[in-house]
């Protein structure tokens, strides 16, 4: 057993300590409780009541998540909302992530010129703002005057241009490949920097084996990054279960056409706040988020316990 | 309790907020989702208004559109809401007014000048309280070309006979869009569509009321009608309309790509900043049509913050609003904007009084789904932007989309349960 003093700061007393303590926890402590720990349960507790028309909340227990589960009315929006929710998040895993390894281990190539341009460049999206990502894509992909259209017809394909945002079959994907081609750079830089932690020896031996560029990505460097692109995959998880702006900013609250780009936080948006004579319902809208929180919670659990604790760690 | 601590911090928050605002006596600040009118505001109606009472300092703050309700929402329920509030017809202000957020305005001299129908989007449902002053109407109908229609040598049409006739003549012609209107914002197609020429065929006043006691369903033929109608438009509109967004067509039209734009009057100040040079016609009616109807919605009213620490102030302001003086500037200053009131307005612009000309033709009725229709879920004017915009698309049949409509009130209004 370690004596007590051994946890203690050099010289200093008990109470010292915990001044010392407070002082660089109660920030932090302060700061989610009130703005995302106060949130949540706040949220959480708004699901089981119901508000009456004269402003006061009754307490209805759980109806409000069995009439969201089995009434079409409610049911209906939630899974469709749900399962788009789950082609944004797949069609990130599939093209964004890939991507941002491909680019990180290019990147990391020891002979690459222009190495922080190509990096700068391609993590700009990232940093701009979602009306202006949705607008500039709108233009671009605008039937009308974007960029896009002239672009396919120059090579002779203009026949396989469409309203490609105002179709019920493309418009989420193509909505998924806008976030995608916004954040692509946070993969990227994830795993550039973990590419960069990994020391020169263990390359120069796999090439003194024999290992060319490829294999040693493959056998070496891949395997090594592996608790990397899983914190990755979970980011991405989390942020996809919790999009809403860009498809607010190009499709509205209603994320037409036919609800086909609609996911949870658009279809969150429209039940709390209303939309045109749609009324704010706080009850419903409160259980909504608290179904996302819920299937936030459950991914990241499934991520911690089967996948994480599984994953082998290196260190040098 | 950590919830009761929160909410006495709030209530302190807003007390200092309302000390801060009392200090400045006399200055009201306006919520408002007509952000396109602020210069107006600012350089016309208020100092008009202050011409008059120059010790009321006003401050026009207006949210984009498609956030205000939201955000008023918000607001009101935060306590940092403006003094004045520009009302929503029907059920969204009813809400506000049933919440105890709205005053009631029974008592305001200028009243008088409204009629029952001008004050009916701002009444509870009994008749017994007026919550906002009536402000002004949009009608719907269709703006033209004039100089594309003399290019291409056709006439306003006056029936839909015609109307497609023109349209298909001006697809011919192959050098414009001939129908301007896009879907992606799904509204338009239901507001500039189906409730612009809808009232033609559920004969206006009468089958809104139908739809509301129940004896007519959207199942019924004028229903189903006007979606076929609608989706005959779909040849005539430009490539791509299925992306195209409202300020796309805005431009298109202005720009003098297309020749006919379904219109709300609205739109008239748009394209009068853009010098195009337009005329209108009203819905052309479908074929055995003895009467014409217009959509002529009750669409904007202002009313009082009910926990503003001006209310005095913001009575003589609201007051104003009702008075003849205000009806000449917002009805010639905001083309396209009706007054309300019984005032006798001369509109200087020729489109906006061809608009209102038609109130001496037709019959005059407002959106079907704006009175007690979108009370439940799922939500009438959802629904129809929706499959409005479907029919429109061609992804939906117009009978497909009648049953959807009719379903979906069926589920929580009484009436249509029978």
């Amino acid at each position: 057993m370690a004596k007590p003093q051994q946890h203690h700061l050099v010289g200093m007393s008990d109470a010292a300590f915990y001044r010392v303590l407070l002082f660089f926890l109660a920030p932090a402590v302060i700061v989610y409780t009130t703005f995302s720990i106060y949130p949540l349960l706040d949220t959480i507790m708004n699901s089981f009541y119901d508000r009456q028309n004269d402003g006061s909340q009754l307490y209805v227990g759980t109806a409000n998540f069995v009439t969201l589960l089995t009434d079409t009315t409610w049911s209906g929006p939630f899974w469709n909302a749900f399962w788009n929710n789950c082609k944004f998040f797949f069609i990130h895993m599939l093209v964004q992530n890939p991507i941002g390894l491909a680019l990180a281990a290019l990147l990391s190539l020891p002979v690459l010129r222009f190495r922080s341009t190509y990096r700068t460049l391609i993590f700009m999206p990232t940093m701009l703002s979602v009306v202006i990502i949705g607008f500039t894509w709108q233009l671009i992909l605008s039937p009308l005057w974007g960029i896009a259209k002239m672009f396919l017809q120059f090579f002779g394909l203009g026949f396989l241009f469409g309203p490609w945002l105002g179709i019920e079959s493309t418009a989420l994907i193509t909505i998924s490949l806008i976030s995608v081609w916004q954040f692509v750079g946070i993969p990227m830089i994830l795993i550039y920097t973990a590419l960069l932690a990994i020391p020169d020896e263990l390359i120069d031996a796999a090439t003194v084996d024999g290992l060319n560029q490829f294999q040693a990505f493959f056998y070496v460097k891949l395997p090594l990054i592996w608790p990397t692109i899983g914190l990755v995959s979970i980011l991405t998880f989390v942020n996809n279960f919790n999009a809403f702006d860009l498809i607010y900013a190009m499709k509205g609250a209603l994320a037409g056409p036919n609800f086909s780009a609609d996911i949870m936080g658009t279809l969150f948006y429209r039940v709390f706040f209303g939309n045109q004579l749609q009324l704010g319902d706080t009850s419903m809208g409160s259980t909504i988020a608290t179904m996302m929180f819920i299937i936030i919670l459950c991914g990241v659990m499934v991520y911690l316990f089967l996948i994480q604790r599984r994953m082998q760690r290196y260190s040098f | 309790m950590l919830k009761t601590t929160l909410k006495t911090m709030l209530l302190a928050a807003v007390a200092v907020g309302a000390m801060a605002g009392a200090a400045s006596a006399g200055k009201l600040t306006i919520e408002s989702w007509r952000n396109d009118d602020a210069s107006i505001w600012k350089d016309k109606i208020i100092p008009a208004f202050n011409a008059k009472h120059p010790d009321i300092t006003l401050e026009f703050t207006p949210t984009a559109p498609a956030e205000y309700n939201a955000a008023l929402n918000a607001r009101l329920e935060g306590g940092t809401a403006g003094d004045i509030i520009t009302c929503r017809p029907f059920d969204a202000s009813l809400e506000l007014f049933n919440k105890g957020h709205l005053a009631p305005l029974n008592d305001l001299a200028s009243m008088a000048n409204f009629s029952d129908v001008a004050k009916s989007a701002w009444t509870t449902d009994d008749g017994a309280t007026t919550f906002c002053v009536p402000m002004a109407s949009v009608i719907h109908g269709f703006i033209y070309n004039k100089d594309i229609f003399k290019e291409v040598g056709v006439e306003p049409p006056k029936t839909e006979e015609e109307f497609l006739a023109v349209l298909e003549k001006i697809k011919a012609n192959g050098s414009y869009t001939p129908l301007v209107m896009g879907t992606n914002d799904q509204w338009e197609a239901a507001t500039m569509g189906f409730q612009n020429i809808g009232p033609n065929y559920w004969k206006g006043e009468e089958g809104r009321k139908g739809l509301i006691d129940g004896t007519q369903k959207l199942t019924d033929k004028p229903y189903v009608n006007t979606l076929a109608a609608l989706a005959k438009w779909a040849p005539y509109m430009g490539d791509g309309y299925q992306a195209q967004k409202y300020p796309d067509s805005q431009n298109l039209f202005g720009l003098g790509k297309g020749a006919i734009y379904a219109a709300g009057s609205w739109d008239i100040s748009t394209f009068r900043a853009q010098n195009v040079n337009m005329g209108a016609f009203k819905a052309p009616p479908p074929a055995g049509a003895s009467d014409c109807y217009i959509s002529d919605h009750t669409d904007i009213g202002i009313g009082l913050n009910a926990k503003s620490a001006n209310a005095a102030d913001a009575k003589v302001f609201l007051d104003w609003i009702g008075s003849d003086e205000f009806a000449n500037i917002l009805g010639n200053e905001l083309p396209g904007f009706f007054p309300l009131s019984n005032a006798k307005v001369t509109l200087s612009d020729d489109v906006a009084q061809e608009f209102v000309n038609w109130r001496g033709e037709c019959k005059s009725t407002i959106r079907n789904s704006y009175q007690i229709l979108s009370r439940g879920t799922p939500n009438l004017e959802n629904e129809l932007w929706n499959v409005s915009a479907q029919v429109l698309n061609g992804t939906m049949t117009p009978d497909a989309g009648a049953a959807q409509l009719e379903d979906g009130l069926k589920k929580w209004y009484a009436p249509h349960q029978k």
